[in-house]
């Protein structure tokens, strides 16, 4: 008998993303490439004003039209289909998928057309007439607050949604507030920066769209609906309680999902729209957001104003922190709108002892498109405040801002670190990470550059930030649908291993980091290893991919079942080999007793037996299936350093990124080359975010960057080469330390990126500059006066 | 993005499209697609009929002939780009449309949709103002030629008739000591020009014999900069007078000056010149 092949160890190692080859040939099946015998599809009539009153809505054109299966006002659609489901612990006024009073912004749909085709169906929607009386725009979160120029929700006084909710040091559990001692920190400080910051809003702009088609089959009674989500399960869950259904009656699917960000973990209305109406209808139908759709019918991220204080000592050790917070929601609640801001509230102490802090958060109504989670949800505006903030103290001080991190840290002993703010940080090296991205970027020599430069007149800057962040959501008692991960492991008849999975990728590359730990679990080639998800038939349960949970916490589920399914594999095996079960080894394809593999039987041969147990060992079960829930203790705390050099051009004020270093800290790794890929992608988002994307809405409340000829994403060549490192920290709070890196890199680079130019003009006087650092504001800050 | 039902016609030929055109009141030609599709699909325009002319051979090519190049109104960005003729007679066209959009967009789009389409952010029509060109026009009445002066009248307006095609523009092919150059702020989003500027310079020996400057993206139709060319004829193309001369490019403009969210008309009119001094310098030195 030849030796088995010896099989690499693959956790740890960059294997390429089996997904790729299918993706990137065009294979892969998306929403809008499901089509059903007899399919009609759905065009939402939209308004076209900001805020306004309805006063009629004529339909009756567009029902001529020969092909237009029906059309629902909101009115109508209100009576098989009840108010959009708004999970989280806060207040949120009623709101309707399809209006029926009010419109509230830019793309509230006000009537919904069935079609033979997409063609018919956006006919007809052009020709429903719509008269409203329009009611004062609301636009600026701040003057909001006085209830100006008009109130969105009668329920609502001046437009609060939520707050001021007080948070941190002397914020009693009832909600009473004690300023004390922050007060204190503040009258004894040697030194105070202030400073008001906008983190402005941003589109999410997944390359694929939205995008949804629903099946209910009468007498079968069950209905299938594909979309573009995140989290199939929450979906089916939402789906099914609306639709009046079970939800053994509601299968729910994600095909192929062309990027999410977080927009996709919300429960959009035209999904349950078109669920509610293929049930009505008996029909399936088929809804796909078309590109300018978007801009205005998926949720936007950010869009939060912070108002930040640090007091410190001259030495640079800070004494205390004040946040307030003014997030400018938009029209409704949709599933997390209330929650993102509480992260960034969560987030304030960043990596530093802050001895005392005061977090305020209040939550605006604005005649805009909602917003929810966008890539990091809450984090990087946090640490965008608290950054923003150390940079300025250190220039106020005129201290190296890397020194300035370095003295204020919450030190590796202090873990776990309870912060003012309620937040459990699991573990840290903050020192480490600096350290590792100073000699990365060879800070000292760094800075030479930068000031020859400066000599020869160039505006050459250096940003420095610092993060933390909260990955691995969960736990249950934290998200309104549970905060556990599912899977189930499965070691085929032929030796094969099917494994499901509740998290639902779509990018993030887990058919390819769960097939290695599965690999090198059962000591099988990765080859012989499927991963399912997005099929709430195929996966029994689930809670989906959002927060950097996948690893973290879809990981530790899968590493669960799989540890079951193995020691039950085990047991078979030690009855065929007559061997005892602690004494086996899985490895190359073979389970055998340690020492002696040719002795042992092939992996194929143990799963063959288990299936057909002619002599079945005492006390099992055939078959060789397993499932485990995983109920995370706590969140993660990822962490790194960036930074980043930059240079605005003197005449023109365009600014371009020379150096870009990212060093994260993400605990364990499974595969290096896939957690580069979310740092690349990450960077890019938060370079994007502070270098060329905004979404702009008018004084008039009308969206003023309603496509891709005005709303700008980053391109390749926007970017110098990122050059990355890391540092490794395992977490104590899931079994295999890993901490998640999904969404890191917008959270570090986008502060650094502004102070580095803020450095590159801090010679025209210039402390702080409110992204997106545009050219003419730069250009006006360069030319002052003249200008 | 899903446009109104229209009708399709393909014309074989000039005659045929000014046929179709007659025939169906209202219709847009259809070239390359990479301005009309979107307007379409956007519904911002709902013609009864489109007639499609992007397969009549002899609008297509580029040829050399009296001095100028002759390109045909179906000549793609790209085809411009790659000819050695466009690259040796008028450099700047060439570095334009180069740099129009992606590849999708070189090589579907024509020089004609471009400037048909005249958008004010477009590259091709302040190129070709710089290096006075003409452009041949079929109409019902017959052929004309046109400056680029008469033939780009406002934003998105040209001289261009209902039942007019643009067949050719010409362009006169720059002779030896000359050299032209085009120099782009790309806008992050569309990467159409924010601020666009064409320079061709005639320098034998160093010195300045004649000079055009074109500047697009601020106002509604390119604008030829005189106070530039002015300033800048018969003196030394040195980096100080290039400089000096530059610096007046916004006193052009007039006060119609376009701004969007991105960047104001004071701003556009303001970074002008730095532009306008990039592209003399390279004009400068492919002439020198
Ligand atoms: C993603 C994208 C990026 C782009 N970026 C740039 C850029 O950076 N810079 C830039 O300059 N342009 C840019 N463009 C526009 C591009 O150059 C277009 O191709 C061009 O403007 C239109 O050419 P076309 O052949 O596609 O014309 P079409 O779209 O077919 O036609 C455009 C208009 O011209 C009319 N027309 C076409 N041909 C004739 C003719 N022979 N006679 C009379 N009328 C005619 C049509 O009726 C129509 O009204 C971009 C386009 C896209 C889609």
């Amino acid at each position: 008998m030849t030796a088995p092949a010896v099989l690499p160890k693959l956790v740890g190692q960059r294997v390429r993303r089996r997904e790729d080859p299918r993706l990137i040939q065009g294979r892969g099946t998306y929403v809008d490439d499901v089509t059903i015998a007899g399919l009609q599809h759905l065009a939402f009539k939209r308004s076209d004003i900001p805020h306004g009153r309805i006063l009629s809505i004529d339909t009756s054109a567009a029902e001529a039209l020969d092909g237009v299966e029906a059309i629902f006002t909101g009115a109508q659609i209100a009576e098989f289909l009840g108010p959009m489901p708004v999970p989280t612990p806060f207040p949120a006024p009623e709101h309707r998928a399809v209006a029926a009073d009010v419109v509230r912004y830019v793309g509230d749909p006000v009537a919904v057309v069935v079609a033979r085709d997409r063609y018919l169906a956006r006919d007809a929607a052009d020709a429903i007439t719509v008269d409203c009386e329009p009611l004062p725009a609301v636009v600026d979160p701040e003057a909001a607050l006085s209830g100006q120029p008009a109130v969105l929700h009668a329920d609502f006084p001046n437009n609060v949604a939520v707050g001021p909710l007080p948070a941190g040091t002397g914020v009693g559990r009832g909600g009473q507030v004690d300023d004390s001692a922050v007060d204190g920190a503040f009258a004894e400080a040697e030194v105070v920066v202030s400073q008001r910051m906008v983190n402005q809003r941003l589109a999410p702009t997944a390359i694929e769209p939205r995008g949804v088609v629903a099946h209910f089959e009468p007498g079968k009674e069950t209905l299938t609906i594909w979309s573009s989500t995140q989290n199939p399960h929450i979906l089916r869950t939402h789906v099914a309680a609306l639709t009046g259904l079970g939800q053994d009656q509601v299968r729910a699917i994600a095909p192929e999902v062309g990027g999410g960000f977080g927009a996709k973990i919300n429960i959009y209305g035209e999904d349950l729209v078109a669920a509610a109406v293929s049930k009505r209808l008996g029909l399936p139908v088929k809804w796909v957001e078309d590109r300018s759709e978007a801009f205005l019918a998926t949720i936007h991220g950010r869009g939060i104003i912070g108002y930040v204080d640090i007091a410190a000592r001259r030495d640079g050790r800070v004494l205390g922190l004040k946040l307030r917070l003014v997030a400018d929601i938009g029209a409704y609640n949709m599933l997390l709108t209330a929650v993102v801001p509480t992260q960034t509230m969560r987030m304030a102490n960043g990596t530093y002892a802050f001895p005392v802090v005061r977090a305020t958060l209040t939550e605006v109504f604005t005649n805009k498109t909602p917003t929810d989670a966008y890539r990091g949800a809450g984090r990087p505006e946090a640490a965008y405040f608290v950054e923003r903030a150390m940079d300025m103290l250190a220039r106020e001080i005129g201290m190296d801002p890397a020194e300035l991190r370095r003295r204020n840290f919450i030190q590796p002993h202090q873990f776990p670190y309870k912060t003012q703010v309620g937040a459990l940080y699991d573990s840290g090296d903050y020192e480490k990470a600096l350290d590792r991205a100073l000699e990365k970027a060879g800070w000292e020599q760094l800075k030479a550059e930068r000031d020859a430069a400066r000599a020869d007149g160039r505006l050459v800057g250096l940003g420095l930030s610092m993060y933390v962040e909260i990955c691995g959501l969960g736990p249950s008692a934290r998200l309104p649908n549970g905060g556990w991960e599912y899977s189930q492991v499965t070691v085929e008849r032929d030796g094969r291993i099917s494994a499901t999975t509740g998290v639902s990728p779509h990018g993030q590359g887990n058919e390819t980091t769960f097939a290695q730990m599965l690999a090198d679990q059962f000591g099988v080639p990765l080859e012989h290893i499927r991963i399912h998800h997005g099929d709430t038939a195929v996966v029994k349960q689930g809670i989906g991919t959002f927060g950097s949970r996948s690893q973290a916490v879809g990981g530790a589920a899968l590493h669960l079942a799989g540890g079951k399914v193995k020691t039950k594999m085990a047991k078979f095996a030690a009855a065929l080999l007559e061997a005892h079960e602690g004494d086996l080894v899985f490895e190359n394809g073979r389970i055998a007793v340690a020492g002696a593999p040719a002795a042992g039987k092939t992996f194929a041969e143990v799963a063959a037996y288990a299936h057909r147990p002619v002599k079945l060992p005492a006390g099992l079960e055939p078959g060789l299936s397993e499932e485990a829930f995983f109920e995370p203790p706590n969140n993660t705390y990822p962490f790194g350093c960036h930074i980043a050099l930059l240079e605005v051009d003197r005449d023109t004020g365009e600014p371009r990124l020379l150096r870009m270093v990212a060093v994260d800290d993400a605990g364990n790794l499974i595969n290096p080359l896939i957690v580069e890929g979310q740092i690349h992608g990450g960077l890019t988002q938060g370079i994007g975010q502070a270098l060329v994307e905004e979404v702009v809405y008018g004084d008039d409340g009308q969206p003023l960057t309603g496509s891709l000829m005005d709303y700008a994403i980053p391109r390749a060549t926007d970017f110098p080469r990122f050059e990355l490192d890391n540092t490794v920290t395992p977490t104590p709070v899931n079994p295999l330390g890993a901490k998640g890196v999904g969404e890191a890199g917008t959270i570090g680079s986008t502060p650094c990126i502004v102070s580095a130019a803020v450095d590159a003009l801090g010679g025209f006087g210039v402390r702080h500059i409110d992204m997106l650092l545009r050219p003419e504001k730069l250009w006006r800050i360069i030319h002052g006066g003249n200008a | 993005m899903f446009a109104a039902d229209f009708e399709y016609y393909r014309a074989g030929s000039v005659a045929e499209a000014r046929e179709l055109l007659a025939a169906h009141p209202g219709a847009k030609l259809l070239a390359g697609g990479h301005s009309l599709i979107p307007l379409l699909k956007l519904r911002l325009a709902a013609p009864a009929a489109v007639v499609d002319i992007g397969r009549i051979g002899e609008l297509h090519g580029i040829s050399n002939g009296g001095g100028a190049l002759h390109i045909g109104a179906l000549t793609t960005h790209a085809e411009i780009a790659a000819s050695a003729a466009v690259n040796a007679g008028a450099e700047a066209l060439a570095e334009a449309a180069s740099q129009i959009g992606d590849p999708a967009v070189r090589n579907r789009g024509t020089i004609g949709g471009n400037v048909a389409h005249a958008d004010p952010a477009s590259d091709l029509p302040t190129v070709l103002a710089a290096l006075g060109a003409t452009f041949t026009v079929s109409g019902p009445d017959g052929e004309r030629s046109l400056a680029a002066a008469d033939f780009f009248q406002g934003m998105m307006a040209t001289a261009l008739g209902e039942h007019d095609i643009l067949t050719a523009v010409n362009v006169p092919a720059a002779g030896s000591g000359s050299g032209s150059a085009y120099v782009k702020f790309s806008h992050p989003a569309s990467r159409y020009a924010v601020v666009g500027a064409a320079a061709a310079v005639t320098g034998a020996g160093g010195t300045c014999a004649g000079a055009s400057v074109a500047v697009g993206g601020a106002t509604a139709v390119p604008v030829r900069c005189a106070s530039v060319e002015a300033a800048l004829a018969g003196r030394a193309l040195s980096a100080d007078a290039i400089a000096a001369a530059a610096a007046a490019a916004g006193s052009d403009f007039g006060d119609d000056l376009l701004g969007d969210v991105f960047a104001s008309g004071e701003y556009r009119k303001a970074v002008a010149p730095v532009y306008v001094q990039r592209a003399l310098t390279a004009a400068a030195e492919r002439a020198g």
